[in-house]
């Protein structure tokens, strides 16, 4: 063990020392207007590892190459504009830190799959929100509208808090294998929007949603292979609502 | 633009997108319109999930069974011959269970392959082949193991 005044020094320059490593960004281009063929381009930038992938693609977009293409909003997690394929796996780019991702490797970066790429990351969402509005992702109700507001217990609430958190992110349906093959599944994302409703006790058209996901590109399309699980960035417990879904179904008709 | 941009995105192979030609577009789920909607094929896939569980659990116990009486009980492998199939199909007992494992397995594993099917083939035309193949195999075996199990004569020569 050295002595405490050498590791004194030693610190200072550790903290004189730049912080900044030099990471190889491996992004996957796609220009319409240029060619039909998507190719994987390079770009070595000089970030910080606790910095996050999202400043790694500002920093290229901003300093290095303008015409790069994605979409980010807050930049903090909550809107989910930017999710990603980063190394093979869906995640946020806001949400994943350089260091967590071995930087030693150029990190690769590339649109989420099933979807149809419009530019560079950016990709069409339109099938994933019409899967969406398909599960009627709102309150529907009987009578007359209350005075006050609609009460509901702790408990009845805690029963769908798992899928309140959702942020329609199309991580989970675009890291689905059912969803890659023709998009007609309607996928993690709309199946946790339909089981906050379901298992909602203020709302009435649980019996509807039901019905909708029974379609053959609904609930039974699942195989449970986890993907959706283990791609959600707010640590939804995926699988488990769409099976959630399935046991309804089968013990409230029977 | 095009000097700058295809020199910053690398070689360029494949043909040029345009207004005639654009890029390819992934179809919307389906359009939903009325408020019940009915979904397609009835309840068939919910039919074949739970079809795929309960004939699991029965099919754990009918082949561990099968296994262990033909391959480890009593002589095991040795002992299987004319003989011993003859002597198993002439109770009633063996007679339903080998018919019960012989649908119950056809039927999983075609609901299985049919899935496969459906989660691989990307083209209407290759699915609808295929599982025409695999519809045509399963009735054929279905029904030749079916009529064997009934019309066995153990006096054949």
């Amino acid at each position: 063990m050295a002595t405490p005044v050498m590791d004194k020094a030693e610190a200072v320059a550790k903290s004189q020392a730049s912080p900044y490593i030099t990471v190889t960004f491996r992004i996957r281009r796609f220009n319409p207007e240029v060619s039909d063929a998507a190719v994987w381009e390079d770009f070595q930038i000089e970030i910080d590892p606790k910095e996050r992938v999202l400043d790694g693609l500002h920093k290229i977009k901003w300093d290095v190459d303008g015409t790069l293409t994605f979409r980010r909003s807050c930049a903090h997690g909550i809107c989910g504009s930017d999710a990603m394929r980063i190394n093979g796996k869906n995640r946020l780019a806001c949400k994943t830190l350089i260091k967590d991702i071995n930087p030693e490797k150029p990190i690769t970066v590339e649109a989420i799959k099933g979807l149809t790429v419009l530019k560079d990351l950016v990709v069409d969402m339109e099938p994933f929100f019409q899967a969406y509005r398909d599960v009627m992702p709102f309150l529907v109700t009987k009578g007359n509208e209350p005075t006050r507001e609609r009460l509901q217990s702790a408990e009845d609430r805690e029963r769908f808090d798992d899928t309140t958190k959702c942020i329609l992110c199309a991580a989970c349906t675009s890291s689905c294998p059912v969803f890659w093959n023709d998009g007609q599944y309607f996928g993690p994302a709309a199946i946790v929007n339909a089981h906050r409703f379901i298992f909602d006790s203020r709302d009435e058209a649980g019996e509807q949603r039901l019905e909708i996901l029974n379609d053959k590109d609904g609930v039974w399309r699942c195989r449970t292979t986890f993907n959706c699980t283990d791609a959600c960035p707010r640590g939804i417990e995926v699988t488990k609502a769409i099976q959630e879904v399935k046991r309804a179904l089968i013990t409230r008709r029977f | 633009m095009s000097a700058d941009t295809s020199s910053a995105i690398g070689p360029v192979e494949g043909s040029v997108y345009d207004v005639d030609n654009p890029a390819p577009y992934i179809e919307a789920p389906r359009k939903r319109t009325g408020k019940t909607p009915r979904s397609t094929r009835g309840n068939f896939e919910m039919a074949a999930w739970l079809f795929m569980r309960l004939s699991g659990i029965v099919l754990v116990v009918l082949v561990i069974g099968h296994l262990l009486i033909q391959l480890v009980l009593d002589g095991g492998v040795s002992k299987i011959g004319f003989a011993f199939v003859a002597g198993r199909w002439a109770s009633p007992f063996w007679q339903v269970w080998d018919l019960l494992m012989l649908w119950l397995a056809m039927l999983h594993g075609a609901n299985g392959l049919r899935t496969v099917i459906n989660d691989y083939a990307e083209r209407a035309n290759t699915r609808l082949w295929l599982k025409g193949l695999l519809y045509t195999a399963t009735v054929f075996t279905i029904l030749l193991g079916t009529l064997v199990i009934f019309t066995f004569d153990p006096n054949i020569r």
